[in-house]
């Protein structure tokens, strides 16, 4: 196989006239130890209240459900209603992130609250966002014991807790983000972009949700007053 | 896989035969080009963002052994493992050899064309090893033991009723009596059943959409989710990808990102877009244990550096397919091999020959429709054409065709004599057409005639015509 490297990658160097081979260097450098932006749609610029409204826009438009609490401590109750609005068990799956083991679950009594990667029975799971795109409805969700990555597509209800201000115009912001808390190449083993439910075109060019992944995607955007 | 390019004449006789099949393809065909056109309205920055789309892939082709290189130490540094293949057997030998070590039996597939090209499913069957599709598109012509007939909908060519009859057969432990006369009640099947392969699975086999140097990130591109629980819940995760996947950042990865589903399904966004890196943390309660990335040639790096490069930088999109009138009217599957439509006709030679597929670039009416909507802005009329010219250079023409064109030749290089052959059929045209000014039938062009008129010269050439006007 080390044959095969050296072959291909000496077929492509002779593939061309490259020029300068110590110019080419400092251009891959150059570009790999600053990243820049190209062109950034102005879709979603603007400030936290233009965010929402075009996240929440985008996020309805591909079938997912938002609410807007302005307290935290409504969460817990919250999902109750959402999960006995839509015939599920009162139970929830959620990894191990403060933010979520914080809220006060007491004042959701009926409600079973199971920590953990998500197994193949449960229902329901609760997600904490790391960032939302207002551009297309998108919440991006990092892998970790915090919010393990079966969490976003086992179970048949996703509920996914965003913050206003975590809301970002673009996807850039949030590689920015990102880059802020990993340092520079680093990455977490899965970074998901999700845009709404699961869904196939798979049979006639017809939409059907599900596919493989949840049934329902329920964003509950907490908006400090 | 089989190439059977070379059988593309009588291919296209079938598919133009095959009712089901026009059915199909005239109900669903603009339904792809009208979701495009609304997306692309919904971005007034979408024509730009293709110039830069185009931009940064041709910058990566131009430094592509040193992106390489520098996304290998990456996936190395996050723990993976990346495997070089100059050729499919290679890669298979490379996927089969992670397989044996696992002592795997059992490997869910999401959708890659790169594992089509090498024919991995029949390398795994050979090997004990059972492969699983799982985008809902693949696992239907799994079961018919097909190829995919378009890049992002390999299914598209099947209708409810051949699908339910497909399930009956396969899914023999369901209730036969069972109700799969609706869509949804066929993909909650498909679900169910899959399901249980997702978490019986030994290993995760995915293709990748693009590939980040920075990080040395895979990335892929779904609605189903399908590819996501693929690559999470078995032992191991293995990434299948050429070489002209690798983008160099993020920020480059979100550029292209943005024309990608536009130009695809006519989406915003997909609805899962997956970065990848390395195998599961210490921390992690979940993900692969292990991570490989198999990166293949398959010709590709001859490519570079020719007339043909463009193509390199194609992101699989299928926009080229649904927009072309070749493609709408013969199907996926008349193309003979993995990649169907005008970006078909152009890959194909590169990989597998011109001698095999010298048909192909001679399937387009150069419309130019296939450039005009690809997010890459590759130049497919022009890259048809070159080889159209390779054909010739090859001999590989027919006979008939060649001494048309060396009579053609002859008076297109003497103007004078040119001129005056065609003022005299021109009007000797005239006069044998009659009053009708059509002809019902022409000797050597029955195949025109059979289903319409040719129109008869109306007695001057278009040189006299335009002499007339510039003067006149």
């Amino acid at each position: 196989m080390d044959n095969a490297r050296s072959r291909i990658l000496s077929r492509i160097r002779r593939s061309a006239d490259k020029g300068d081979e110590t110019a080419r260097v400092a251009a891959v450098e150059a570009r790999l130890q600053h990243p820049q932006r190209n062109l950034v749609p102005e879709r979603g610029q603007g400030d936290e209240a233009h965010r929402i409204e075009v996240f929440v826009r985008m996020m309805e438009a591909v079938g997912g459900t938002v609410e807007i609490l302005r307290d935290l401590n409504d969460v817990p109750a919250s999902v109750a209603t959402y999960l006995r609005n839509t015939n599920r068990p009162a139970m929830i799956r959620r990894g191990r992130d403060e933010y979520l083991a914080n809220l006060p679950w007491h004042r959701a009594q009926t409600l079973t609250v199971k920590e953990g990667r998500a197994e193949d029975a449960d229902t329901a799971s609760l997600t904490h966002a790391f960032a939302g795109v207002a551009e297309t409805g998108t919440v991006v969700q990092l892998s970790g014991p915090d919010n393990p990555t079966t969490l976003n597509f086992m179970p048949e209800a996703h509920i996914v807790l965003l913050e206003a201000k975590d809301i970002t115009a673009s996807y850039e912001e949030a590689w920015t983000r990102l880059r802020d808390i990993y340092g520079p190449g680093q990455m977490p083993r899965t970074v998901n972009m999700i845009s709404g439910p699961s869904r196939t075109g798979d049979i006639e060019q017809t939409i059907v949700r599900p596919a493989h992944g949840p049934k329902d995607m329920h964003v509950i955007i907490f908006r400090r007053p | 896989m089989e190439a059977k390019t070379a059988e593309f004449t009588s291919n296209v006789a079938r598919a133009i035969a095959d009712s089901q099949l026009q059915g199909t393809m005239t109900e669903t065909g603009p339904r792809f080009i009208e979701k495009r056109a609304k997306a692309r309205a919904g971005l007034p920055e979408f024509d730009a963002l293709r110039d830069q789309a185009r931009d940064i892939k041709d910058h990566v082709l131009a430094h592509l052994d040193l992106y390489l290189e520098r996304y290998e130490a990456k996936v190395a540094e996050s723990g993976g493992h990346v495997h070089w293949a100059e050729t499919a057997e290679e890669a298979r030998a490379a996927i089969l050899s992670i397989c044996r070590k696992l002592d795997a039996k059992l490997a869910t597939k999401g959708k890659s064309m790169i594992s089509e090209e090498i024919g991995l499913n029949q390398a795994l069957e050979a090997a004990g090893i059972t492969p699983v599709e799982t985008d809902l598109g693949e696992y239907l012509i799994q079961l018919r033991n097909e190829p995919p007939s378009h890049i992002i909908a390999p299914a598209v060519h099947l209708t409810r009723d051949q699908i339910e009859a497909d399930f009956r057969k396969a899914h023999t432990h369901l209730d036969p009596n069972r109700d799969l006369t609706e869509i949804p009640t066929l993909v909650e099947e498909a679900r169910t059943v899959l399901r249980q392969k997702y978490l019986d699975a030994d290993v995760g086999i995915t293709g990748a959409n693009f590939l980040i140097a920075e990080t040395g990130t895979s990335i892929i591109v779904t609605n189903e989710g399908n590819g996501d629980l693929t690559q999470t819940l078995p032992k191991a995760h293995i990434v299948i990808a050429s070489i002209e996947k690798i983008v160099p950042t993020l920020e480059d990865a979100t550029t292209i990102l943005r024309v990608l589903a536009r130009s695809a399904t006519g989406q915003d966004f997909s609805n899962y877009t997956t970065f990848s890196t390395g195998p599961r943390r210490p921390e992690d309660p979940d993900g692969p244990l292990e991570y490989h990335v198999v990166i293949l040639d398959n010709g590709r790096s001859n490519v570079l550096g020719t007339e043909f490069q463009d193509m390199l930088r194609c992101i699989r999109c299928g926009a080229c397919l649904n927009h072309c009138p070749v493609y709408q009217a013969v199907g996926g599957h008349a193309y003979g091999w993995v990649y169907p439509g005008p970006i078909g006709s152009v890959v194909t030679p590169a990989l597998i020959g011109i001698e095999k597929a010298k048909h192909l670039p001679n399937a387009s009416t150069f419309c130019g429709r296939c450039e005009e909507v690809c997010p890459m802005r590759i130049p497919l009329p022009r890259l048809l054409r070159h080889w159209r010219e390779k054909e010739f250079e090859k001999h590989l023409t027919p006979a008939a065709v060649r001494s048309g064109l060396s009579v053609w030749a002859y008076f297109a290089k003497r103007p004078k004599l040119y001129q005056f052959g065609t003022r005299i059929a021109a009007r000797l045209l005239n006069v044998m057409s009659g009053r009708k000014g059509r002809f019902a039938s022409l000797p050597l062009a029955q195949g025109w005639t059979r289903y319409r008129d040719m129109p008869a010269p109306q007695g001057k050439t278009f040189q006299a015509m335009w002499k007339e006007r510039r003067h006149g």
